[in-house]
């Protein structure tokens, strides 16, 4: 079987870090090729290497057996090699068919052809079985739909070579099933895929081959249908993992965190980002806000931890009206925020490690004197947490946090708002962007401030974590919660359609 | 050798270089200007500028000082703004305001003794430097309009109001200039007058610095202690790095806002009355509408100073060296705009640090792995694939 692409002992040094290390990677025709590992693996260097958008040290691409050069993603394209990114990369105010063409407009003396346009797109999405409506506006359609732009632009661009980078990482289990049925389908009609991921339930389903990557190097390639799940998170850890969260049960003890009939306003538009939502976290339990990406998951957790203004309602912190209260006031009062964007909010990325992780505290009488800040204590402090929770950087406590890697970033923000020893943890999907081991431990954290009496609400798009970690899942759609589950009772797919919006039923408060 | 190489790697270093090579490409620019110009004195020229303040032996270089001081004032006005997210084009007006107060108290409160007087004048400058900042400051945090119009607005507002002022109280119509202050409000000389004068016969000609460049250097320390080591300064810059997070750390961002402007307004003011309260020889006020230079070239000279206190001192004495250095070229036959336009192509390249300090590691990088591979392929061809082990270093750069 001859190979499409192959990446041939690809080296990609940055500075003091070897994120590609003599790593190999062939691409059969016609096949999905899922490419496996942990955050900071290596994967997205690799597939910025072979976009155009880094050059490799060392190493060569080959397509169909040819040595070739790709120095920018036109490069890249010119070989028939495109991209469906995380964040898609759309104009949102065009249409469908103005995006697909963007960039390889067919032109007569100037003025658009739009017409023959057409025609190929409508013909590549019946071929593909990728129904979307060449008319529509990008900002009225859904996530999947976006995606299926995305996917015929480099139809379009008759590309051979497709990569996915996590696309699944937006969608509802219904459209993650959608998007497998497509991907089979391009595959049967000769495409090339290549499939980036950390769930192994995704490649198993779809993916042919797996080349697996830990820590910048090449771990190996293997069938998958030979391979079981836990040989696969063996080779991507390196140790193995277990996948159950192990907990108790929970004994919720008495309100801690009471929200009312909160509204807030929308950034757009006049529909309402929280709309009339009203819940309670007790102690010792952990409630998941459940809910795909975009139905007012991030305005709730602003409102609640006093970073954007509500239009009415009240929220409650041990009986007290907390509505009106500061940032400070309320992170004093035990409130602890992991927020969802690490580099907006959790970080200045500009400061060392250790005066982000006192970011929270450098005006406590253990850290300042006189309105001095005792740089000695920040870095003994700094160096307590370090060890603790395993933060690993190139200069320690001095490291500036924007050289760090993702992961590395989140432990610091972690330790940081665990260590202040909250008395309600607020995290935002606490373990996007993190390797296995990272999330079991993380894991494990959230269960042991649980047991310890403490309150945690848990906003998390991942399915798995919503199911594993929680006590009590709220599902949140276009602003308002519309369900309340039992994670012992419900099912995957019962909470998907409460996600979709299709389901619903009375929750009591 | 591998210290050196670490220093050289380092970003300390990169950074002073950065700003040491750019004033390098600013006077080649200069030299071929004055080659465009008047290529017979080209050289005689570019020596002169070089020359700088020695030109005229120690009352030269008391002059630099001199000019350097309110550059030093200004520079700080617009680096602590920009530690802290703002950018302050205001100094111009904060300057003018601050000087105009000097002065009116210089001539007008005689009533107070001479220490108290210069100190006062001081101090008013500041408070009114600091109040002329106030307003772009509450229009940011509590309107969020963006400081930048606002404070160009209020240089010009400042400007005609100094010129109102000055003429309606403390103006000389004979000089057309502002009146001299009372002696109990100029600045001593701090013992800097027993190093900068010439000797002309029995009489010293005296430079006009005075101990305000001491002033100058010691509010830059303070600055300087402000910004790394005390609370306010790690809200400050916090808020300026990322304001977002700050305010998710619980910092009060609005507040911050006013006061970095404030502090940013009262040390431009100060500047003003550094410069002007320097006796009968010294500066005085013109009625004249053109906004004060001092407030525009505290841009250069923070950019310059990569916004480091520390930093400023040096490129305000740099930028006021090279400014006397061309006010000599006039003894040459370059027309007085030349010279102008030299010392603006060199203050434009001096802000072309922050562009040489991404481009510098790139051009080390590629030149150690040129060097790299030529060693390589010698170590190659003696021993065949051993790689050059200088190729781990550090290497700069690269994706971020």
């Amino acid at each position: 079987m001859e190979y499409i692409i192959e990446m041939l002992h690809i080296t990609k040094e940055f500075p003091g870090i070897v994120a590609n290390d003599d790593i190999t990677l062939q691409l059969k025709k016609g096949e999905i090729h899922a490419l496996l590992g942990e955050n900071g693996a290596g994967k997205s260097t690799l597939m910025s290497v072979l976009f155009g958008l880094y050059q490799p040290d060392k190493g060569v691409i080959k397509k169909d057996g040819r040595e070739v050069k790709i120095n920018n993603p036109n490069d890249a394209n010119a070989l028939g090699i495109g991209m469906v990114h995380q964040h898609f990369k759309l104009v949102h105010n065009f249409t469908v068919l103005q995006n697909i063409i963007l960039g390889v407009e067919t032109t007569k003396r100037g003025f658009l052809k739009m017409d023959a346009a057409r025609e190929k797109v409508l013909e590549l999405s019946n071929r593909y079985g990728l129904m979307v409506d060449p008319d529509a506006l990008i900002e009225n359609i859904t996530v999947g739909m976006q995606q299926r732009v995305e996917i015929l632009k480099m139809l379009y661009r008759d590309n051979e070579i497709l990569i996915f980078d996590e696309p699944t990482a937006v969608l509802t289990p219904q459209e993650i099933e959608e998007l497998m049925k497509i991907m089979k389908n391009l595959r049967d009609e000769g495409k090339s895929i290549l499939f980036i991921t950390h769930k192994l339930n995704e490649i198993k389903a779809v993916a042919d081959r797996c080349t697996v990557l830990r820590k910048g190097k090449y771990i190996g390639t293997v069938s998958v249908a030979d391979t079981s799940k836990e040989e696969l998170t063996e080779m991507m850890v390196g140790r193995k993992v277990s996948f159950a969260v192990e907990k108790g049960e929970c004994c919720p003890k008495e309100a801690k965190l009471e929200v009312k009939n909160l509204v807030v306003a929308s950034k757009h538009g006049t529909k309402k980002a929280v709309n009339n939502v009203s819940f309670t976290v007790r102690k010792g339990e952990i409630v998941c806000i459940a809910g795909i990406d975009g139905n007012g998951q991030s305005e709730l957790v602003y409102a609640l931890t006093g970073l954007a203004p509500i239009e009415s309602g009240q929220i409650l912190l041990d009986g007290k009206d907390i509505t009106r209260a500061s940032v400070r006031s309320r992170n004093v009062a035990g409130m602890s925020h992991i927020p969802e964007d690490r580099h907006k909010h959790g970080l200045v990325l500009d400061y060392s490690l250790a005066e982000n992780l006192v970011l929270k505290r450098y005006f406590t009488p253990q850290f300042q004197k006189k309105g001095f800040i005792r740089f000695d204590e920040v870095y003994r402090y700094a160096d307590k947490l370090i060890g603790e929770f395993d933060i690993r950087s190139g200069q320690g406590a001095k490291t500036i946090t924007r050289s760090m890697s993702g992961g590395n970033q989140q432990k610091a923000i972690i330790a940081r708002e665990i260590d202040l020893d909250p008395e309600i943890l607020i995290a935002v999907q606490p373990t996007r962007g993190l390797d296995v081991g990272a999330i079991e431990y993380i894991h494990k954290q959230l269960v042991a401030q649980r047991d310890a009496g403490k309150a945690v609400l848990l906003i998390s798009l991942e399915l798995d974590e919503v199911m594993n970690v929680s006590d009590r899942i709220l599902v949140m759609y276009e602003g308002e919660i519309v369900g309340e589950l039992d994670p012992a009772e419900t099912t995957v797919q019962e909470l998907g359609l409460y996600m979709a919006g299709s389901k619903r039923n009375e929750v009591a408060v | 050798m591998n210290r050196i190489r670490n220093i050289m790697v380092s970003d300390g270093f990169n950074r002073a270089f950065s700003s040491i090579f750019s004033i390098l490409v600013g006077l080649l620019f200069g030299f071929i200007i004055l080659l465009i110009s008047n290529p017979g004195q080209a050289v005689d020229g570019f020596v002169i500028i070089l020359k700088g303040g020695f030109s005229t032996g120690a009352k030269g270089m008391g002059q630099v000082l001199y000019f350097a001081t309110p550059l030093i004032l200004t520079g700080l006005s617009v680096g602590f703004a920009f530690k802290t997210g703002l950018f302050n084009i205001g100094a111009a007006g904060q300057f003018i305001m601050g000087a105009f107060t000097a002065v009116y108290i210089g001539v007008k409160w005689t009533f107070l003794p001479a220490p108290w007087h210069w100190i006062v004048a001081l101090i008013g400058a500041a408070v009114i430097g600091g109040l002329w900042a106030l307003i772009p400051g509450l229009l940011k945090a509590y309107l969020n309009v963006h400081e930048v119009i606002s404070t160009i607005m209020m240089n010009y507002i400042g400007m005609y109001t100094a010129n109102y002022l000055v003429k309606l109280t403390v103006f000389d119509s004979k000089k057309n200039l502002s009146m001299n202050t009372a002696e109990s409000a100029v600045l001593p000389k701090g013992g800097l007058d027993y190093i900068f004068f010439n000797q002309l016969g029995s009489t010293k000609d005296m430079s006009t610095v005075n101990c305000g460049i001491w002033i100058a250097i010691a509010v830059a320390i303070v600055m300087y202690i402000i910004l790394n080591k005390t609370v306010f300064g790690y809200e400050l810059k916090a808020c300026g790095f990322n304001a977002h997070a700050s305010k998710y750390a619980g910092i009060n961002a609005k507040r911050n806002i006013v006061l970095s402007m404030v502090i940013a307004g009262m040390l431009a003011g100060l500047g003003g009355a550094l410069l002007y309260l320097s006796g009968a020889n010294g500066r005085h006020i013109k009625v004249v509408d053109v906004l004060a230079a001092e407030g525009f070239n505290g841009i250069p000279v923070a950019l310059l100073g990569l916004s480091n206190p520390i930093g400023i001192i040096f490129s305000a004495i740099f930028i006021s060296y090279i400014t006397q250095g061309g006010n000599y070229l006039q003894r040459l036959d370059y027309m007085p705009e030349v010279i102008d336009i030299i010392i603006a192509s060199i203050i434009y390249f001096s802000a072309f640090s922050l562009v040489f300090r991404t481009l510098l590691p790139r051009l080390f990088k590629f030149l150690r792995e040129r060097r790299a591979e030529k060693t390589g392929a010698q170590t190659a061809a003696e021993a065949a694939g051993v790689e050059p082990e200088s190729r781990d270093v550090n290497n700069e750069g690269g994706g971020r």
